[in-house]
């Protein structure tokens, strides 16, 4: 984005957060409606957004539903806070809503969007994007969806674990797990990591996930189960991040063992893990140059 | 003793009907399109009981009408008009008064549907061990090990070679597709089996078997089972009593044996000359 660009035409002919207020107002009701009904897909009317379609509008809408002039916003993008769709997400919130502070740090937010991932730190708020449901992979029907959310029907999705299970001894779904919100709806949790679905059980922050393209918002309220789904005697199992003699990789940045970690090809060859949460990565660095100096 | 299923005037009409509709069809007008509206009249006023345990045998031409009443009460299509009370131990269901859900839970959880073309029972993209998986885990089993054990069973019992389950039905011949079908619908031990023209189109010998083996599954889990079909041999060895549909009407019905040995109608003594 241009550092000098500024809005077409006065400042005030746009209403604060680009949005106008019926439209807040509408996504407001559907946020509270999706509260209301931890994981069901409550639709609402996706606004035109400056920006594609599936790069955030929805997560976007939210966040820009929700945020007032004293808010402090943080935006990721798979982890980092300096990725471009970060970024632009970042500068067009600083453009359109005055008064608001940006942050990288997840402590210091009060609003975090993040797209791909769950911030290593326990939060407080947050926000999510594309793919709302989980069925669209074994009903291309909407209509017949709908239907089968309602009654709670998820046996087409175990039969594709247990194919999973019967080809590859291993269910190859890697992120956007299927996950049973309060004991009824399963909702498709973005693409997050598995790593990131136990963060949702019982988070103490509210989750709200937005589809722009889907045109729908759910959300997990906090304090709500929140639990893969899996067969009775197959445990869900997370990214484990092992070397081949199991040892637990560490950041080749910080060196945590308890993150997330992105593999990354050398330029040189050969491959580094690196933490994928950039705040979490400074602040741990930051820690330990800390302790370096204090004796 | 109750019967397990009661059917009373069971009629299904496609298109716009008008009053003349049942008045102008049926054998003695040898038509089953309204010439007043043009509305196909697919079955009327079918009416019958099937004990517990009971094997009823539907027997009529191509477009008599009889798969059109295994599909109402299998919900698969729903009827213009009638009634059908189904009882499930204690509780008896008026099947078409029941909502989407209920309906569902019904069809998941106590019928079962063989259908002529496995097409329609399996679900080809996927394995035909997963395809009973299916059936299991809609009735809540969620523990894998046990579904992959009562497939296995229910594949040994119905002759698939339990070697290939995890392989996709679409490599299967068609004998062995409608085994599996057999096996999917077997496996949350229903106490009412659906079974449309399940030989037909296959050959003699594997027919036999299929026979053998639906005889013996209604043997050991005394499972009621409605058979319809257009083939006399299938309906004299299965059922013991018959329904014969001809454009939408069933026109005799009775004790399969005095059905086939003393036809009344004559539809069904030209039925029965031409075969034997």
């Amino acid at each position: 984005m241009n550092p000098n660009y500024k809005l077409p035409g006065a400042q005030d002919s746009y209403s604060f957060g680009f949005l106008d207020e019926f439209a807040k107002r509408e996504i407001r009701r559907v946020i509270l409606k999706a509260i209301s009904i931890p994981g069901y897909q409550t639709p609402y009317a996706s606004r035109e957004m400056p920006m594609g379609r599936g790069f955030g509008t929805g997560g976007l809408q939210l966040t820009l539903a929700m945020i007032g002039p004293d808010d402090t916003l943080k935006v990721i993008d798979q982890g980092s806070d300096d990725s471009v769709n970060a970024v632009n997400l970042r500068k067009f919130a600083e453009l359109t809503c005055p008064g608001v502070s940006t942050t990288e740090s997840t402590a210091g937010a009060s609003l975090i969007q993040t797209r791909h991932r769950v911030p290593e730190t326990a939060l407080r708020e947050d926000l999510q994007v594309p793919y709302p449901d989980p069925l669209v992979i074994v009903e291309p029907s909407e209509a017949r969806r709908k239907v089968m959310h309602g009654e709670g029907d998820y046996a087409r999705l175990l039969t594709k674990l247990y194919e999973d299970l019967v080809q590859f001894d291993e269910i190859t779904i890697s992120h956007r797990y299927p996950t049973r919100i309060n004991g009824h709806y399963v909702i498709d949790p973005s693409p997050i990591p598995r790593y990131d679905v136990p963060r949702l059980h019982h988070a103490k922050a509210l989750m709200l996930f937005g589809a722009g393209r889907e045109k729908k918002i759910y959300a997990v309220p906090p304090y709500t189960d929140a639990e893969p789904l899996v067969f009775d005697d197959i445990p869900f199992r997370t990214e484990n991040f092992n070397t081949s003699d199991g040892k637990r990789r560490a950041c080749a940045r910080c060196g945590a063992t308890d993150s997330f970690l992105d593999e990354l090809n050398l330029e040189e060859g050969g491959k580094a893990w690196q933490c994928s949460d950039t705040d979490y990565c400074n602040r741990q660095l930051a820690g330990a140059n800390a302790r370096e100096v204090t004796p | 003793m109750k019967p397990i299923l009661d059917v009373q005037g069971l009629t299904r009409i496609h298109g716009t009907e008008c009053p003349s509709c049942l008045d102008m069809t049926g054998p003695e007008h040898n038509t089953n399109v309204c010439p007043a509206c043009g509305s196909i009249v697919a079955a009327a006023n079918v009416s019958f009981s099937l004990q517990p345990g009971e094997i009823l045998g539907i027997m009529g031409e191509s477009g008599s009408g009889k798969s059109t009443v295994v599909k109402t009460l299998y919900f698969d299509q729903a009827p213009s008009r009638g009634k059908a009370c189904f009882q499930d131990d204690t509780r008896t269901h008026d099947l078409f008064e029941l909502n989407g859900a209920e309906q569902r839970w019904l069809r998941n959880h106590r019928f079962g549907m063989v259908y002529q073309n496995p097409n329609l029972g399996l679900n080809f993209s996927i394995s035909a061990g997963g395809n009973i998986a299916e059936r299991l885990l809609m009735n809540d089993l969620n523990h894998y090990g046990d579904i992959r054990r009562r497939a296995s069973e229910l594949l040994t019992r119905t002759d698939v070679m339990v070697g290939r389950m995890d392989e996709s039905p679409r490599q299967f011949s068609g004998g062995m597709q409608q085994r599996v079908q057999i096996a999917k619908a077997l496996a949350t031990r229903p106490p009412l089996l659906f079974l449309d023209e399940v030989t037909t189109g296959l050959d003699l010998s594997v027919q036999a078997r299929i026979l053998d083996l639906i005889l013996e599954i209604q043997h050991e889990l005394d499972t009621a089972m409605i058979v319809v079909t257009h083939d006399l041999g299938v309906i004299r060895l299965l059922a013991s009593r018959t329904l014969v549909m001809k454009h939408g009407r069933v026109i005799e019905s009775g004790l399969t044996d005095q059905i086939l040995e003393d036809p009344q109608h004559a539809y069904t003594q030209q039925l029965v000359a031409s075969t034997l």
